[in-house]
């Protein structure tokens, strides 16, 4: 019996035109090839999607949760990046 | 391919378009709708690129804390959304070197509004107010064009830039409303900003070579006439509001147009801008070209790491 297990591969498809790939989901499968067809076969079988990518699941690298408050927390008191932040009169129409 | 098929493939491919449905990088595409789609994409990018200089020239003698973090703000803004326009187009399968070489010897344009000095403060809230202004009424239109990449990138740009003409606005109100000399650098602006804001959207339909075929691609709903239109009689009104004079003295209101009419636009001055004449197109890509070269050790550093981080890797997997 092999040892050698499939790698994984991540899931993007796209609905339709017009729409990003959006991620639905990983399977297993041994190149990247049979990665597209088992997608096909896993993901898109009620017509969901008119184009697909694979990723092998080991090149995302993915930011740790960990770190959520050096990364993210920065953007919350930069409200001046939002129009609510200016004070136009009422008046002001089309802005 | 045969020329048979190639019609046939065309004619799909226009009633496609017809029905509202996207494009995308994979699907075939005549070979003109490429290449118009990287020229606009890519001067559209290069315009958000250079479209920073003016402004970032200001960002540190913005008179208080409140109007430097936003003018900040929105120049960051502008670097995004150059960048997402750059990816987008490199999906149409020019390269990111190739773009920024049209760009840095001349080949390329971008939007010639930028080739305007910015003399005071007040020109920071003129160029948020009336620029900005008037590249929402082109962007707007084009969340809904006939290339995928394209649209998606400008419905994040719009979403993004909704802040810049308030932001820009702002500014103007506390000048107006200020000292009589605050009051005076606003009009200066305005009577500056007015009519490259004008030109901005584009020569007149009569002399728009591209008119026609970017409106059968989406690439265009209105016409640079109509959409000038528009931006008159939307900012007449903030002109008012500001208690400002809009520097024209043909300007009047039509009841029969239920629009506004206006005066001639100096065209000779648009086209000497766009040949490169303008009162700053030197100074623009000597700046963006400085900026592009200084930074070339910085690349080169970044991949040297790269590279030495991943052949540690490669060691210690041995």
């Amino acid at each position: 019996m092999s040892t050698k297990n499939w790698p994984l591969w991540e899931i993007f498809v796209r609905s339709k035109n017009g729409l990003e790939h959006r991620h639905c989901g990983s399977l297993h499968a041994a190149d990247s090839e049979m990665a597209l067809e088992n997608a096909r076969d896993v993901y898109t079988r009620r017509n969901e999607g008119v184009s697909i990518w694979v990723v092998e699941s080991k090149h995302i690298t993915a930011s740790n949760p960990e770190n959520n408050g050096e990364l993210f927390e920065p953007a919350q008191d930069k409200v001046y990046r939002h129009p609510t932040f200016y004070d136009l009169p009422d008046e002001v129409k089309h802005m | 391919m045969s020329e048979e098929q190639i019609r046939s493939l065309e004619r799909q491919f226009d009633e496609k378009i017809a029905r509202d449905e996207k494009i995308e990088p994979k699907d075939w595409m005549p070979e003109k709708y490429r290449q118009t789609h990287i020229r606009q994409m890519s001067q559209h990018a290069h315009s958000e690129i250079v479209g920073m200089l003016p402004e970032g020239n200001w960002i540190t003698r913005a008179p208080s804390l409140r109007r430097k973090v936003a003018l900040l703000a929105k120049v960051q803004d502008e670097a995004g959304h150059g960048l997402y326009l750059y990816s987008a187009t490199e999906t149409l399968g020019i390269s990111r070197e190739e773009m920024y070489e049209q760009l840095h010897t001349g080949k390329a344009k971008y939007s010639s509004i930028f080739n305007y000095p910015t003399l005071t403060w007040a020109d920071m809230g003129a160029i948020g107010w009336l620029v900005d202004g008037a590249a929402i009424i082109n962007q707007v239109p084009l969340c809904n064009t006939s290339y995928g990449p394209y649209a998606r990138a400008m419905i994040r740009v719009c979403k993004e830039e909704s802040f810049h003409q308030r932001q820009g606005f702002e500014i103007m109100l506390k000048l107006a409303n200020g000292t009589p000399e605050q009051k005076e650098m606003a009009q200066d602006a305005l009577n500056r900003w007015w009519w490259p804001s004008l030109m901005m959207l584009g020569p007149t339909d009569d002399k728009s070579v591209h008119t026609e075929q970017s409106m059968k691609w989406k690439l265009k709903r209105k016409t640079n006439d109509e959409l000038r239109q528009q931006f008159i009689d939307q900012t007449v009104p903030q002109a008012d509001i500001l208690g400002l004079t809009i520097p024209d003295p043909d300007l009047k209101w039509n009841e029969e147009r239920q629009s506004y009419d206006f005066g001639e636009i100096n065209w000779d001055e648009f086209w000497q801008v766009v040949k490169g004449h303008g009162p700053m197109n030197k100074e623009r890509m000597k700046a963006r070209v400085g900026a592009w070269e200084r930074g070339e050790w910085v690349r080169d550093a970044a991949m040297a790491h790269a590279e030495k981080k991943q052949a540690r890797k490669e060691k210690q997997a041995v």
